[in-house]
């Protein structure tokens, strides 16, 4: 799990990170850090560039300048080792329905060079957690939203990661779900020593305790504690600094 | 990672394509049945019209069911390569090609481990086709069986590595039956898997020299000539490097550093 570099280093440290599409400016020198261990929410309105960030941390492309590292672990030059450690849900359902939990968890598994054994080990574990144990055997067509996004957060947490990333995982659940999603993941975060970057635009989603970091129209207008960010945004509370922070023109 | 790892890596791509096979009912069956409406209907139709002589490797006179077989399994292999590219497509949109290219395995391998998943399926449909076609008295010598197995995976291996480039290419899934009918119709027709090349080049010499072009041919070549337990350098060497180009290609295409990836993502 951690070693003694880990204390240290930022799970996510992104520097300087700009990208675009053709003429239009996605990102603009975006630069924030996950601490080991840290809840942090990136909030954004629509449009603020989350999920183009997600595509870059995930390496889906590269980003015209910046850089971003996991761990110490440059993206660009060592993405192995920086992607061993990272674990994804990704905002749209990327389960295959016709397989069972098992089989879907187990092709993960592979994807990390796990063993079969110890795979099917860790998979009941991270199952059991998740209260999915006796849905193992069934096929994920069967399961609810609710549940096919808990399968997906055992399956990012397989192989060990010690930095979650979550692309608006909340986006189709119902209130219910949505809650005992974001409650389960702060408690493994708390239990596991787990860093995570949960990307939203529902500020109730960025209640206390937790690291926020606002992004709007490509850049980062905000980052620290709750308490750090209202303060910074001469606000009352974070509805209030969200609203001060996402309201102003590009400058 | 370490050797061991890759081979996981690999055997649980090719896991997986095949238990998604077997669920896709559909898939499983038209991919069956579709060659053998063309062996049960067209054949059985076009035996009367158009007469083969002996050519190799054939030792005699042999009927037309027997001579479009092998571009029949030539053709489950292409639909089969395009087939798996497209789900290459409808992965990507449904977000499921993400999770395989956030593996810690370099993204080459990764795709080549997708590409031998198809191979692998590909591979088992000819088999099944070729068991169903010795109702048609289709009867290469035992050998056969067994030396067309690496003709079946050097050709699959070209087409599911096109299909891969085209599905870099392709920004929609809407596109793709632009695709189908761009790629595999053309190829198909214009290649000696329904007729001999000889009759070709006496009707019309530069379609002739359009199906000589064309790397379908080859394939079809190669599965022919394999069947009946002869080998051919040419169809072989052409297979193996249009193989190689392609897979290059689509190595390129979906590079993170290369663009397409990257032009796609700025036109969602």
């Amino acid at each position: 799990m951690l070693d003694a570099a880990d204390t240290t280093t930022p799970a996510l440290a992104v520097s300087g990170l700009s990208h675009s599409f053709g003429a239009r400016r996605v990102l603009d020198g975006v630069a924030f850090s996950v601490q080991p261990g840290a809840f942090t929410v990136l909030l954004g309105p629509n449009g603020a560039g989350k999920t183009t960030l997600f595509a870059l941390i995930t390496r889906l492309h590269h980003a015209s300048s910046g850089s971003i590292a996991v761990f110490g672990r440059d993206m660009r030059t060592e993405s192995s080792a920086a992607l061993a450690r990272m674990g994804v849900v990704f905002q749209q359902p990327t389960l295959d329905l016709d397989l069972t939990v098992e089989q879907n968890l187990a092709y993960h598994a592979a994807l990390h060079g796990m063993a079969g054994g110890e795979a099917r080990a860790r998979a009941a574990e991270e199952l059991a957690r998740a209260g999915l144990a006796d849905r193992a055997g069934e096929r994920v067509r069967q399961l609810s939203g609710g549940q096919r996004r808990r399968v997906e957060l055992a399956r990012a947490l397989l192989h060990r990661p010690a930095l979650l990333l979550l692309d608006e995982p909340t986006s189709g659940l119902d209130i219910e779900s949505r809650a005992a999603l974001l409650t389960y993941v702060r408690a493994q975060c708390a239990e596991r020593g787990l860093a995570a970057l949960w990307a939203t635009h529902l500020i109730d989603e960025a209640a206390p305790p937790a690291r926020v970091v606002v992004l709007h129209q490509g850049r980062v207008r905000a980052e620290g504690t709750v308490e750090d960010v209202v303060r910074q945004a001469g606000a009352a509370d974070l509805a209030d600094a969200f609203a001060r922070l996402t309201r102003g023109e590009r400058a | 990672m370490t050797p061991v790892q890759y081979g996981r890596c690999v055997w649980g791509v090719v896991r997986r394509e095949g238990l998604r096979w077997v669920h896709q009912r559909g898939r499983f069956v038209s991919a069956l049945v579709r060659p053998l409406v063309w062996l049960a209907i067209f054949a059985a139709g076009f035996r009367f019209v158009l007469g083969v002589s002996i050519i190799p490797p054939y030792e005699t006179y042999v009927p037309y069911e027997v001579y479009i077989a092998p571009g029949l399994v030539a053709m489950i292999q292409l639909f089969n390569g395009m087939q798996s590219s497209l789900s290459m497509v409808y992965d990507r949109e449904m977000g499921s090609m993400r999770t395989l290219m956030v593996s810690p395995f370099p993204r080459w391998f990764l795709l080549l481990a997708k590409l031998l998943a198809g191979v692998a399926v590909g591979v088992v449909q000819a088999y099944l086709f070729l068991a169903i076609a010795l109702l048609w008295e289709i009867e290469p010598p035992p050998m056969g069986y067994l030396a067309v197995l690496p003709a079946l995976v050097l050709s699959g291996l070209m087409l599911g590595a096109l299909g891969l480039v085209l599905s870099s290419l392709v920004r929609q899934l809407e596109n793709f039956a632009g695709v189908m009918n761009f790629v595999i119709f053309p190829m198909f027709f214009a290649s000696s898997a329904l007729y001999p090349l000889w009759r070709v080049k006496e009707a019309n010499l530069t379609l002739w020299w359009i199906c000589q072009l064309n790397p379908f041919t080859h394939a079809t070549e190669l599965i022919r000539f394999a069947l009946y337990g002869q080998f051919e350098p040419v169809p072989a060497a052409v297979v193996a490097g249009c193989a190689l180009v392609f897979m290059a290609l689509a190595t390129l295409g979906y590079d993170p550093g290369r663009g397409m990836m990257a032009r796609r993502a700025g036109a969602e």
